[in-house]
């Protein structure tokens, strides 16, 4: 299935959650901010929020460096 | 009543030209004590274009000195000041850029214990410090202070930055209700010099933007996070909202 991911197309597979595709993208979950939809996702919903069909997805890396 | 010399009003006319800042404007940047913590890769755009700006008041914090591996990013600093203390690399540069600034310089570190005597004289904050930790005692000490400060973060190609007005907008701690763990720093893997200097030129123009007071907060409590990341080229901004059973959320 397809998502939008920042903007660029992105294919998934059906089932895959917030933490999935984090671990796919090689981020590590502790420090993502993930917004699908306009809504900002729990950290804590991370393993359980599945993505749907022409998602709108936002993925922000929280990084600590200055 | 606002009063600017004949100097002020050629050094400053590009600003007092923009819509919403005007001679007014101008002054409340002449009026406002901001606090600049860190005075590394993000500190070093913040400071340049805070002076440059006319913010009457700049504190300059860092207990670091110049190494020669910071001047691939700390563009404040030179060559010839390896060794010197920060505060003094940036005075030194800043006082020539636009000597009405009355800088003060602080070589401390801001700790859970020094924070409050060192940041109470200030407006806002500019949140500068290269690590997590630091990041979150500001967060927490701002919030207890009821100060707005920026906060920025880079690693690598990536970063992101934000502005948090006090019981107004989401904190740090309404998007992570604890540090961020085992995340690598800019040591490790390295940090490209022009990363903070977006991220850092975002917080300068946040602070301005709130001092002569373009912007006020959203009365929905929602606030934006700004994310940069260089190598897919992307500039995205998410809107964030306050946690109810965030420790901020009993903040007026």
């Amino acid at each position: 299935m397809k998502i939008t991911l920042n903007g660029e197309m992105r294919d998934v597979g059906d089932g895959t959650t917030v933490a999935g595709l984090l671990k796919d993208l090689g981020f590590q979950t502790e420090g993502v901010v993930v917004e699908i939809n306009g809504t900002i996702i729990d950290r804590t919903r991370f393993e359980d929020t599945k993505f749907s069909e022409g998602d709108r997805v936002e993925l922000v890396r929280f990084v600590g460096g200055g | 009543m606002v009063h600017l010399t004949e100097e002020q009003r050629i050094r400053y006319a590009r600003n007092i030209r923009i819509p919403g800042i005007g001679e007014v404007g101008q002054a409340k940047l002449r009026e406002s004590r901001v606090a600049v913590v860190g005075l590394g890769g993000l500190g070093s755009p913040l400071c340049l274009y805070l002076a440059a700006a006319g913010i009457g008041t700049l504190g300059l914090i860092d207990a670091d000195v110049v190494e020669l591996s910071n001047l691939q990013r700390q563009v404040l600093h030179a060559t010839s000041r390896i060794g010197k203390k920060k505060t003094e690399s940036a005075a030194e540069v800043l006082q020539a850029l636009n000597p009405e600034v009355n800088l003060v310089l602080v070589d401390r570190r801001v700790t859970a214990e020094t924070a409050e005597g060192i940041l109470e004289n200030y407006d806002v904050v500019a949140e500068a410090t290269d690590n997590f930790e630091s990041k979150f005692l500001i967060n927490d000490v701002c919030l207890r202070m009821k100060k707005p400060f920026a906060t920025a973060g880079i690693l690598g190609l990536s970063g992101q930055a934000q502005f948090v007005v006090p019981g107004k907008t989401p904190c740090l701690r309404c998007l992570f209700p604890q540090v961020p763990r085992g995340t690598p720093t800019t040591a490790e893997l390295g940090v490209l010099g022009a990363v903070p200097g977006i991220l850092g030129s975002l917080e300068a123009l946040e602070i301005i933007r709130w001092v002569v007071g373009l912007w006020q907060p959203r009365e929905d409590g929602s606030g934006r996070l700004h994310g940069v990341d260089g190598v897919s080229m992307s500039l995205r901004t998410l809107t964030v909202r306050r946690r109810p059973d965030c420790g901020c959320a009993a903040i007026r």
